[in-house]
């Protein structure tokens, strides 16, 4: 069995929201509407692995964030 | 640390064979489906800028000689440790009934995507012990499965250990208008089997449940067996830690080598006068490993760690967030909202202060909680905190059970 640690990840982007911090302002939901969305009134769902044709709509929500609550590692930068 | 400008070697140990993954979801959308499980690691600059040991857990430490030891029989020396070995799911009391088939925990990403496998199945009903956070997120997630759930705890309300009944009662009135079948005051005494699988809870009161999946969902025990023989306080509770995160020997004594972080450190918290805390939080691993990491790293030590704590629960599409710590608060008054629009915050006091706030769908408004409880603002707290005239506040018991 490959070790599952170091095996290549299909999706690069990686994306971490600190839901300490949410507020649901859901300017991340306009932003990137496929990849976050808002449940009832403030239970953020987020994709943590979007694809890498999704980098420019990521970017926008991560800047785009009131209380700068959205962490991305993207290796392609 | 590498933040904090240390370009030396750095070694990760852990015993699981993956690199540091986000756990919340776990109970949430991996379990509804949402979310594969392997998609939960976390973004990290670290990169292969580390040495990795996965899949090998530490087993002892030897303080005079500064070495780990291996569970692959090797050792790993230092000159600098964290200490972060966190938590495991407790386990149900009876060994034999917690390894039947259908009966499942959750603490890692095996384990969740193990649940998500047989809720996918369609079991006919699902039980779940313990009306914590993470029974209540799992009761939530059945039912928006659609499968019947019975969640199970001796408390009179979900959450009441640590919300108390006051503000647990309307958060269990959710669950039940959701179709949780809460099966509160009832204590679970044993998990029966059938055919060699899980068949059914028995409570104490001589009740039976029959279900084809059990979730264990009893808290954590805390990582800290192989410290055994190294000198330093820790039990099952934490390692003891002084007020900046070094971890301290039996007679007290600082090791400034090593420091601990995240649920396995137990520090005195300034803001509840140095009562020693470990605390289970997201928020709360973050904050302590920055600063512990900046210790490491050489940097002066400055004020003690004094982050106030905080958590958040996504139950269903209700979001329960808190900050400060309840324990030992002796009234409450909820100050904004209603209960029963299932939205609301909910201020503890504790000898005249604040010292925890708890929000039901009103993130907003924390932050100005978090500011009375840093500063142990007076409880009942002044307008403009308020939606309603102070006098009109109904401050009541926590109800603590």
């Amino acid at each position: 069995m490959p070790d599952p640690a170091t095996r290549p990840v299909t999706n690069p982007l990686r994306v971490n929201v600190d839901l300490n911090l949410c507020q649901a302002y859901a300017q991340c939901c306009y932003a990137a509407p496929r990849h976050f969305r808002i449940d009832g009134r403030e239970a953020l769902f987020y994709d943590p692995a979007p694809s890498a044709e999704a980098r420019a709509d990521i970017e926008r929500a991560r800047i785009s964030c009131p209380v700068q609550a959205i962490r991305v590692e993207d290796p392609g930068l | 640390m590498r933040a904090a400008g240390f370009d030396g070697p750095l070694t990760i140990l852990g015993d699981e064979p993956y690199r540091p993954y986000d756990r919340p979801p776990l109970s949430k959308h991996v379990l509804t489906g949402h979310l594969p499980a392997d998609v939960t690691q976390l973004p990290s600059s670290l990169g292969d800028g580390v040495a990795w040991r996965l899949g090998v857990a530490a087993t002892g430490l030897d303080r005079d000689r500064r070495i780990v030891r291996l569970a692959d029989g090797g050792t790993l020396s230092y000159d600098a440790l964290l200490i972060a070995s966190g938590t495991r799911a407790r386990p149900w009391v009876h060994d034999d009934e917690g390894r039947l088939p259908g009966v499942f925990s959750i603490r890692g990403r095996d384990d969740a995507a193990a649940l998500r496998t047989a809720l996918a199945a369609g079991p006919r009903h699902v039980a779940v012990i313990g009306a914590g956070f993470i029974g209540c997120e799992v009761a939530a997630v059945c039912r928006d499965l659609g499968l019947p759930v019975s969640l199970i705890d001796p408390s009179p309300s979900p959450l009441s250990r640590v919300i108390g009944r006051t503000v647990g009662d309307p958060i269990g009135e959710v669950h039940r208008s959701r179709g949780v079948d809460l099966r509160m005051n009832c204590e679970a005494d044993r998990l029966e089997a059938s055919d060699g699988r899980f068949s059914g809870v028995l409570l104490k009161d001589g009740t039976r449940i029959a279900a084809d999946i059990a979730v264990v969902a009893l808290g954590a025990v805390r990582n800290t067996e192989w410290l055994e023989g190294s000198g330093l306080s820790a039990d099952a509770g934490g390692v003891d830690c002084d007020e900046h995160g070094f971890v301290i020997d039996g007679r007290g004594r600082p090791d400034p080598f090593i420091a601990a972080a995240g649920d396995v450190a137990r520090f005195p918290h300034p803001l509840y006068g140095g009562r020693r805390v470990a605390l289970e939080h997201w928020g709360h691993a973050v904050a302590q490993a920055e600063h512990v990491g900046r210790l490491l790293a050489g940097e002066d030590r400055g004020l003690p760690y004094a982050a106030v704590p905080n958590f958040w629960s996504t139950q269903g599409d209700m979001v329960v967030k808190s900050v400060g710590l309840t324990e030992g608060a002796d009234a409450v008054a909820i100050v904004h909202g209603d209960p029963k629009e299932r939205r609301f915050v909910a201020v503890y006091g504790r000898a005249g202060r604040c010292i925890a706030a708890v929000a039901v769908d009103s993130a907003r408004w924390l932050p100005a909680y978090s500011r009375l409880i840093e500063t142990a603002a007076p409880f009942p707290p002044d307008a403009p905190a308020l939606d309603r005239p102070r006098k009109s506040l109904d401050i009541r018991d926590p109800g603590f059970a």
